[in-house]
């Protein structure tokens, strides 16, 4: 019963798990996800699921996949081609075949290529019996179903459900080739699975099965050790995108000691941020599901009249709809933050995938002279300190600020190096209070620093006021129709949102800080630049990387730090929309690398273009 | 206690100069208004207007208190979203039918079955006056129009009844005319928990003057008007000699003194909602009179009440610390 194991030690490793939509992918993925972060390496996800919530069972367009990314160093990306890919079905295998490395490991569930699966994949022959695979990946067969059929058989289950725990078999097998413990697994499904002890033990049996199953088969005769990575000292969790906004928000609130009400309308790939802040109204949030995206802004604006932080969340499709009352709170000047979780658009789009496309929706998506603070996260565990930026920043500057993320941040995970809230920006905040002198309150009176107007909220005595859409007076706040007083206010609103500047940290440079190349970014196409700049480094080309979170205003220093390269390449999962900013806004030829796949551009095609652009 | 003086009407006028069009049925509404809130509230800084895009829309303007003139149809969102964070407020709606039932029909009845603890005034004047003249969701089909100078093919809303079937807590009617009735509704809507509907004629006397005449002319209007109140029979006519009566379940107007005695005539119970809806159509009936008065009004949790109720549990199940949050889940440290 004793085999020859080799152990092999590799650098870093992307596996992709793939299924149908039902087979339990995304959680394969996640205890996968965690167990990697608890033994130490540094990861990066992406799961990948259609838009359709069980499409037909077998079918295509029911594949449902999780990427993950793991390394003994500090990695960006959630990889491209996976050395290894699970495929669980034909379908998935249809699928996700093309984008496994040459040579790659093909784990397979065998019980599942059945004549129809075959049919409804689209193949002829069965790939698992015609050799076609073996001579070019390293191919396992497994009977992933029958396996687990057998490790429950003495259980009171139906073979359905029993059926179901083969995701946890995959899982096994996985966790046997990487050298990961199970126990972080065992401990989750006996909380997940509380209430039902013989589900969890059909599942640890199942784990286990495909775990001896890697132990016992001869065919499996190498485990692969992928060690700690050297990240920064600290207490780690593993953090998606969401949870990072909304304890971004939370922060925001404890730390400003504003309540918060948060009013939004379900939408993929936002509505997670509504659930996850429902559950904290212990925290004084409240969240209120509105009857549509128009009221879910306007909720939150009448929140922030009324003296609490407003926020709203969405993706393009509600964030059009949001736009008219963008304009009120550009007008009447109060605080509001609003959320883009960007997907694949126009219209309905892609609604599961991601895409950076809205951003010159953000900047100029209004009627009239309406300037708006735009700011972006760049990685699943930065939409904290993004969101929290998005709060102080609305409140200091009594302005709506737009922050963007995407899908690829929102259901991305990466460890995270939790941070102390009392290490963040100062967050102060005052409302107005009735003057001692009798003077009569002048609601557009501004702060001289920021610009800002006072706070004056409904409750407050001897400060009744009246605001709204129409132009106002300059300080005094009533209604003007004065042509030289419209072109002074249109002046002060856009003044104030280039005061912002002031709360922008001087810009990194990654790499040459002089050279031949600038890779600019903003958004989630950070990690991606940084990790082909790293390359481009290896092989000593003259090229910095750049990311900016904030892209109204401009950080002041952008110019002169464009000027230091002979060229600018900007990678954007749109077509080019930072471009054209940046090119008007410098004078620039900047070159766009842009790509509309619904996936994240890939770092080795930034480093091709790169190359390319610096071999001219 | 200072705060326990009683205000004047003049401590609700606001240093605005009122723009509407001279005759425009929106000056009674707002001097009725300035007159009855001196009963309503003695602490004005809690009072919020708010108030989409029309001419009704421009109340808030002109009331000394807090206001917020928004977008078209929008104000209830915003509205709500404030009742929501500040449930203390005394928050109050201004709309138009254009304002409140065409562009903003959506808000209207989900504000409506939420039920929040505010008060809505929704100037009926069946016709758009700001844009200057075209057809309402309220105007009667066949209207001629700017925008249909071959008669208007929309069939109307009812407001009351759409207000009634999106579970109104209340709704009452009144007319821009009746000074004091206007006053009252004001009032009751002020002392109602939940969300107050009242729908008030108003003549707009440029664009559909006359809209409501038989309603406000001495000599047609105690013929046409039924003034309702709870625990009354339903009894009108110049000479009080008519009612309206229950056959089975069907209403009928009948002349009191001969067939049929007072004690035929049904009695009005604002709290039966079988009653309001009733009322509700009589509304552009040949046979029946239009009702005002308090149509409906019977109490339900209001949705601030059992927010603040979930809250307050909340914090009860609770006591997690951002802290405990930022460091929850499978945590590892690197040394």
């Amino acid at each position: 019963m004793s085999k020859k194991i080799y152990k092999e030690t590799l650098d870093h490793v992307t596996i992709r798990f793939a299924g149908d939509s039902g087979d339990g992918m995304q959680l394969s993925g996640g205890r996968f996800t965690q167990t990697s972060a608890v033994v130490g390496n540094d990861l990066s996800t992406l799961p990948d699921f259609p838009a359709e919530i069980r499409a037909p069972a077998g079918s295509l367009a029911g594949v449902s996949s999780f990427q993950i990314h793991f390394s003994s160093h500090e990695i960006h990306t959630p990889g491209e081609n996976p050395d290894v890919l699970v495929a669980m079905n034909p379908a998935a295998l249809k699928v996700h075949l093309k984008e496994l490395k040459p040579g790659g490991t093909l784990i397979i569930n065998k019980n599942a290529f059945t004549a129809k699966n075959l049919s409804l994949a689209g193949y002829e022959t069965d790939p698992s019996e015609d050799g076609s695979l073996l001579d070019y990946y390293s191919c396992h067969f497994i009977e992933m179903s029958k396996l687990v059929t057998e490790a429950c058989s003495d259980l009171e289950l139906s073979p359905k459900i029993v059926d179901r725990t083969k995701n946890l078999c995959a899982l096994g097998v996985l966790f046997w080739m990487y050298d990961r413990p199970l126990e972080p697994t065992v401990d989750w499904l006996n909380k997940k699975f509380k209430s039902k002890p013989e589900i969890i033990e059909a599942n640890v049996r199942a784990l286990n099965s495909g775990y001896n199953y890697g132990e016992t088969a001869e065919i499996f005769t190498t485990k692969y050790v992928v060690e700690k990575a050297q990240l920064p000292k600290g207490k780690y969790r593993n953090m998606n995108g969401t949870l990072a906004s909304c304890l971004g928000l939370l922060t925001a609130s404890q730390k400003s000691g504003l309540p918060m009400t948060f009013a939004g309308y379900p939408i993929t790939p936002a509505s997670n941020l509504l659930h996850t802040l429902s559950n904290w109204k212990s925290f004084g949030i409240k969240t209120y599901q509105a009857e549509d995206e128009i009221a879910g802004i306007g909720a939150a604006l009448g929140a922030s009249y009324g003296g609490a932080l407003g926020v709203t969340a969405s993706s393009g499709p509600g964030i059009a709809l949001k736009t008219e009352f963008l304009g009120l709170a550009v007008m009447t000047e109060l605080p509001l933050v609003i959320i883009n979780v960007q997907r694949g658009g126009p219209s309905t789009g892609l609604p599961t995938k991601t895409e950076q496309s809205d951003l010159l929706q953000a900047m100029y998506g209004r009627n009239g002279e309406a300037p708006i603070p735009v700011l972006s996260a760049t990685t699943p565990g930065d939409c904290y300190f993004a969101a929290y930026e998005a709060c102080r920043v609305a409140v200091k500057y009594m302005t709506p600020v737009i922050l963007l993320t995407d899908g690829y941040l929102v259901n991305g995970s990466e460890p995270w190096l939790i941070p102390n809230p009392d290490d963040l920006p100062e967050f102060k905040t005052s409302f107005a209070k009735e003057s001692s002198n009798g003077e009569k309150f002048k609601p557009f009176q501004r702060d001289e620093n920021t610009l800002a107007r006072p706070w004056a909220i409904p409750g407050t005595k001897g400060l009744e006021h009246r605001i709204g859409g129409l132009e106002k007076e300059n300080i005094s706040g009533n209604v003007s129709y004065d042509s030289d007083n419209h072109e002074l206010m249109i002046d002060l609103r856009a003044k104030k949102i280039q005061k912002i500047t002031n709360e922008i940290p001087e810009t990194k440079i990654f790499g040459e800080e002089k050279g031949d190349l600038l890779i600019l970014s903003w958004g989630s196409t950070h990690g991606a630049c940084r990790s082909a700049t790293e390359t481009l480094l290896e092989k000593n080309a003259k090229v910095g990387h750049a990311s900016i979170r904030w892209i109204n205003p401009l950080p002041s220093d952008l110019g002169g730090i464009i000027s230091n390269y002979k060229k600018v390449l900007i990678p954007e999962v749109n077509s080019g929309q930072l471009r054209k900013i940046i090119r008007s806004e410098y004078l620039v030829d900047a070159i766009g690398l842009n790509q509309m796949k619904g996936k994240p551009i890939g770092a080795s095609s930034i480093v091709k273009k790169a190359e390319e652009l610096m071999n001219e | 206690m200072s705060e326990n003086i009683m205000l004047k009407k003049s401590d609700f006028e606001s240093d605005q100069a009122v723009r509407w069009c001279p005759g425009c049925g929106d000056y009674a509404i707002l001097a009725q208004t300035q007159k009855i809130f001196p009963e309503i509230t003695t602490e004005k800084e809690k009072v919020v207007f708010i108030s989409g895009i029309g001419c009704s829309s421009r109340f808030p303007y002109y009331m000394n208190t807090y206001g917020f003139h928004t977008i078209h149809g929008r104000a209830p969102t915003i509205a709500s979203g404030l009742k929501i964070t500040n449930p203390d407020l005394s928050v109050w709606l201004v709309t138009g039918d254009g304002d409140g039932f065409s562009i903003g029909g959506n808000h209207m009845i989900h504000l409506l079955r939420r039920n929040i603890n505010l008060n809505v005034m929704l100037f009926n004047n069946r016709i758009y006056g700001l844009t200057k003249g075209q057809y309402s969701p309220t105007s009667e089909q066949g209207k001629i129009t700017y925008s249909t100078p071959m008669g208007s093919l929309d069939y109307p809303f009812n407001p009351s009844k759409l207000a009634l079937g999106a579970e109104a807590s209340f709704v009452a009617k009144t007319i821009d005319r009746e000074l004091i009735h206007l006053q009252n509704m004001i009032k009751r809507a002020s002392e109602h928990q939940g969300t107050s509907f009242i729908e008030i004629y108003q003549n707009c006397n440029i664009f559909n003057d006359g809209a409501f005449s038989e309603l406000t002319d001495k000599t047609t209007k105690s013929d046409r008007v039924l003034s309702v109140e709870h625990g009354k029979p339903m009894i009108f006519g110049a000479d009080s000699n008519k009612g309206i009566m229950l056959d089975g379940t069907t209403p009928r107007v009948v002349e009191i003194g001969k067939e049929f005695s007072l004690n035929d005539i049904l009695i009005h119970d604002e709290g039966d909602r079988f009653i309001g809806d009733m009322l509700s159509n009589f509304t552009s009936s040949d046979t029946f009179p239009e009702p005002i008065g308090v149509l409906y009004c019977k109490e339900r949790p209001t949705y601030d009440d059992l927010m603040v109720a979930q809250m307050g549990q909340a914090k009860h199940q609770s006591e997690k610390s951002l802290s405990d949050l930022l460091n929850a889940g499978d945590t590892w440290e690197v040394e």
